[in-house]
Parts: structure tokens; C-alpha cells; sequence
């Protein structure tokens, strides 16, 4: 497999605070990997480094071209889907707005309607609120809806930041085997930054452990749940 | 009871370029969070220019939609060069950079074309429309002209993916650049389409309150009010406080002894104060449905 992310030497400042302190690492293409780390280590960061939300040095290439120097809008017209933290829902719009606004950048016109649909099917509830105002779907819906309008892209990577956060167990459950499928089925590669590392690194096939900006711990995501002094000194469990 | 019908329907006719000129604040305003002080003299403006190109003998309608198009780019043009620059930086910074605008546009003007008043020609006539004492043609055509613009802009917005991008880039910026929106066009995309509103709402009310450099001053203070009014985060409310700030206006300056055309100004200003007292948001500034 080649890598289709490769991120090296990675160092993010907010003003004068350095949040990331060199960070190697690199997604496999069609791999599910999982980036986990305490408040505040830097996963967040990582992600909005990716997609030059914030000021960074170091390389990034994606599918061997770098993209350091492209603006957001940019990176992700590459193909790359982040959901980011707070799910960034347009909450006065209608769902099915978020959903044409996910693939806005497309020039395929034709088969936007026929992916809105193929929407519906993973995640029904969509289908039953689809001109409900996005603002009124509980936390759960809404993270569904992230998923469903980063997906909207055709996306070939998708980020995502902590989907699970404020859901119920059952819900968080539920999404993560839709992002399994959709990494089978769809062949899209997905690095997710989570907190829950227990159920992320069931997901995932790969796992990278962050502390302070720095990647403290990788590797195959089982081996890391194995490893008894791993879990208890990083991951809380 | 003719008295009445009459003044409203005036008030309606003058409300449709409040409606306007506020429609264009309330865009500008939900692109970058400022009140655009200069959005009346860039109107003024334009219509100067379409005046300059009748003179020049092209007609009426002709000289309408090249200044509209003028308009645009040089809406585009100013949120390029000014404030760009300027969207980082302090709200007194940018209140800066619209008084200037302000203040160089008007004396551009009167440097071009001086201070001294104008005629302006109306496309529509002036005789009394379909026979009727209540309302001129121009009055009409005011009303018909503002009413087709509502409704394109509504079907350009609710219907075009361009108006789809560019609600997503004013309500949620960070979120819209995820999609993959350009929101700094966007904007720009925003300040074009304000200029060419507001150049309509200037060509339409030139021939009544005249053509000369300070013809907006009035206008935009009512444009204002009726922004307010209606709520800076509803273009919808926008309109309607146009035609009600029209209407409030004229029925204010009949009825009411005292209040002649002297004091109808103040009363906008009045109207701006009370509502921002009462209710802040406005008529129709929306509260937001949030769940977490």
C-alpha cells in the first residue's frame, strides 16, 4: 500500500505557542486510522494543520503532491472531507442544503442528487428531517449530518474531530460502524482524532498515540490495545 | 380616505428604495459584520455615472444596465483594494475606511460633476398611472422595478448554488471553507451585488428628490432605519422595514401637525433608537434554533 498522507516534521503555532512539536506520520491509502491523545496534546491542531486552518511549517503531501501553501478552500478541493470539531452544521439551513453544500465544489451535477439519496440510505433519520432547519436535529443527527456532507464531497481522505463527542454510547456505536463501512465499502481513507480510544481503536487499523505535541507511540491499532502499559499510561483504560 | 390611500401608496413607492438601499446594508453588514456608512454616496455615485452616459446620448435603458454592471465591478473592486485589507482588523479601523470612502466618494463627485442640482429623467412618465390621482407612473414603476429585484435576488439566493455558497460563507465561514467555498469571493461576490442594488435604489429615486452629490444622505438614514427595523440579520426584514419606514414616514408627515418635512429625518432616527430599545435584534432578526 502507498501512503496517500504523508506529514512530516509538522510544528503549528497559535501566535507565539507552539502547539506541535515535529510530528511525523502517514495514512495508508483505504486505511482507517486513529490519532488519539489527551485534552490539549495536539489532535485538533493536527487536523487544522492539515487543512491550513492554522499557522504551520514542515511537509505535507497528499498523494505525493505537497499542499502546505494551498488555502483551506483549496486542500479540501483535493478531496480531502474534515468534520471538524463541533460538527460545524450550517444550523439555519435545511439538512438537505448541508448536503448540496457539501458538494458545492462538484461539477458533476447529475449525480449530486442521486448521493443525496445514497445519504439517506446510511443515515435514514436524514431522509425523515431533510427541510427541517439543521439547528433543530439533536447532537447525534447533527454529527450524522457532518459525516453525510463531508461524504457529499466524494472525498478520497476524510478528518475527522472527535465524532463522538457529547453523543450517547449506543449513537457513538451506531456512527462508528457507519465509518467502518464507509471505509470498506466506499474505499475511503479516514484519520479520526478522538478521545475514546477504546472504541476508536476497535475501529481503526491503525493508531498513533500524541502527548504535547509529539507522537509518542504508532502502530497497528490491536497491538496498541493489547499493550497493557500503553493503555494505562496514554490511553486512561 | 383618498388623503390616506394616497400617502401610503407614496410612502410604499419611496419605501421600495429604502427597501433597497437596506437590503444592500443588510448584505454587506452579514458578509463582514459592518455597516456600510458609504453605501448611500456609492449609489449617488452610480447615478451620477448613468446621468454622465445619458448626456453622452445613450438611452435610458441602456445607461441603466451598464451603470448597473459599473456598479458591480466597482463594488467588487472596492472590497478588494480597502477592505481586504481591512478584515482583520479593529471595528474603528474599519468605521475609519468607511468614512473615507464616504467622504472621497462625495467630493469625487462634486470634483466631476459639482455640487449643483440636477434633473434626472424618469423612464416611466410622470402622469398619474392608469388614470388613477393616487400614484404617478414613476411612483408605479418604483414600486415595479423594486419588486422584480426582490424577487430575483430571492430565486438567486434560494435557488442558484452561488446564492447557496454565498448564504453559507456569510452565516458560518470557517464551516463554508470546509466545503470548499471561497468565502473571501464571496464577499467580494456580496459588495458587487450591494453596489448594483444600490444603484437601482438611486436611479429610481433620483428623479424625485434630484441629482446631486448629497441625494443619498436622506435616503441611506431611512435605508438604515428600515435595516434596523426589520433586523440586520434578515434580508426578508429588510424589505419590509423599507415599505413600513416608507410608509411610517409619510403617514407621520401628513397626519401628525408639526411634523413637516423638516422633522420626518428625525423621526427615522427616532424610529432607529426606539427599536433598538425595544427589541435589538428587530422585527425579524431571527433568533437562531440551536441545539448542542
Amino acid at each position: 500500500m502507498t501512503a496517500m498522507l504523508n506529514v512530516k516534521d509538522l510544528r503549528a503555532y497559535y501566535g507565539q505557542v507552539q502547539a506541535l512539536h515535529g510530528l511525523n506520520f502517514s495514512l495508508d491509502e483505504g486505511s482507517l486510522t486513529t490519532l488519539l491523545g489527551a485534552n490539549g496534546a495536539g489532535k485538533t491542531t493536527t487536523l487544522r494543520a492539515i487543512c491550513n486552518m492554522v499557522r504551520s511549517t514542515g511537509a505535507i503531501e497528499f498523494e505525493g503532491k505537497p499542499i502546505g501553501a494551498r488555502s483551506t478552500e483549496n486542500v479540501v478541493r483535493l478531496g480531502i472531507a474534515h468534520v471538524p470539531q463541533g460538527r460545524g452544521t450550517f444550523t439555519t439551513m435545511t439538512v438537505e442544503e448541508n448536503l448540496q453544500l457539501g458538494a458545492i465544489t462538484r461539477t458533476d451535477k447529475k449525480n449530486i442528487v442521486a448521493d443525496i439519496e445514497r445519504m439517506y440510505d446510511h443515515f435514514p433519520v436524514l431522509k425523515q428531517r431533510y427541510t427541517q432547519q439543521a439547528g433543530t436535529l439533536s447532537g447525534g443527527e447533527q454529527q450524522m449530518l457532518a459525516v453525510a456532507r463531508a461524504l457529499m464531497l466524494r472525498p478520497r481522505l476524510m478528518l475527522l474531530d472527535e465524532p463522538s463527542f457529547g453523543l450517547a454510547p449506543l449513537i457513538v456505536r451506531d456512527l462508528f460502524r457507519i465509518l467502518g463501512k464507509i471505509n470498506r465499502e466506499e474505499k475511503v481513507t479516514i484519520l479520526v482524532v478522538e478521545q475514546n480510544a477504546q472504541l476508536a481503536l476497535e475501529l481503526a487499523d491503525q493508531a498513533y498515540v500524541i502527548e504535547t505535541g509529539r507522537i509518542v507511540m504508532s502502530g497497528d491499532a490491536k497491538d496498541i490495545a493489547n499493550n497493557e502499559d500503553v493503555r494505562k499510561s496514554y490511553l486512561g483504560y | 380616505m383618498e388623503l390616506f390611500a394616497n400617502q401610503v401608496l407614496a410612502g410604499i413607492a419611496t419605501g421600495a428604495i429604502y427597501a433597497c438601499m437596506a437590503l444592500a446594508v443588510v448584505m454587506i453588514y452579514q458578509a463582514i459584520d459592518h455597516l456600510n456608512f458609504a453605501q448611500g454616496e456609492m449609489a449617488m455615485f452610480s447615478t451620477f455615472v448613468s446621468w454622465q452616459l445619458m448626456q453622452w446620448g445613450v438611452p435610458y435603458w441602456g445607461a441603466f444596465v451598464l451603470t448597473v454592471a459599473f456598479s458591480f465591478a466597482a463594488g467588487i473592486a472596492i472590497e478588494r483594494l480597502l477592505f481586504k485589507p481591512l478584515a482583520k482588523a479593529p471595528i474603528l479601523t474599519n468605521v475609519a475606511g468607511f468614512i473615507a470612502l464616504y467622504a472621497i466618494i462625495n467630493s469625487v463627485a462634486g470634483l466631476i460633476w459639482d455640487f449643483t442640482i440636477k434633473q434626472y429623467p424618469t423612464p416611466f412618465g410622470s402622469s398619474p398611472f392608469l388614470g388613477s390621482q393616487l400614484i404617478s407612473t414613476h411612483q408605479a414603476g418604483m414600486i415595479g422595478i423594486t419588486v422584480l429585484l426582490l424577487v430575483l435576488l430571492f430565486i438567486f439566493f434560494r435557488f442558484t448554488r452561488v446564492g447557496l455558497a454565498m448564504r453559507a460563507a456569510a452565516s458560518l465561514p470557517e464551516s463554508a471553507r470546509l466545503v470548499g467555498i471561497n468565502t473571501s469571493w464571496m464577499i467580494a461576490l456580496g459588495w458587487g451585488m450591494a453596489a448594483a442594488i444600490g444603484s437601482i435604489a438611486g436611479m429610481m429615486i433620483a428623479p424625485v428628490v434630484f441629482l446631486e452629490p448629497n441625494m443619498m444622505l436622506g435616503v441611506l438614514i431611512y435605508g438604515f432605519a428600515a435595516a434596523v427595523l426589520g433586523g440586520l440579520t434578515s434580508p426578508f426584514g429588510a424589505v419590509v422595514g423599507g415599505f413600513l419606514v416608507g410608509i411610517f414616514e409619510n403617514l407621520v408627515g401628513t397626519y401628525i401637525p408639526g411634523v413637516g418635512n423638516e422633522l420626518k429625518l428625525p423621526i427615522a432616527l427616532a424610529l432607529i433608537v426606539t427599536v433598538l430599545v425595544v427589541k435589538p435584534a428587530g422585527l425579524f432578526g431571527r433568533p437562531i434554533v440551536k441545539r448542542v
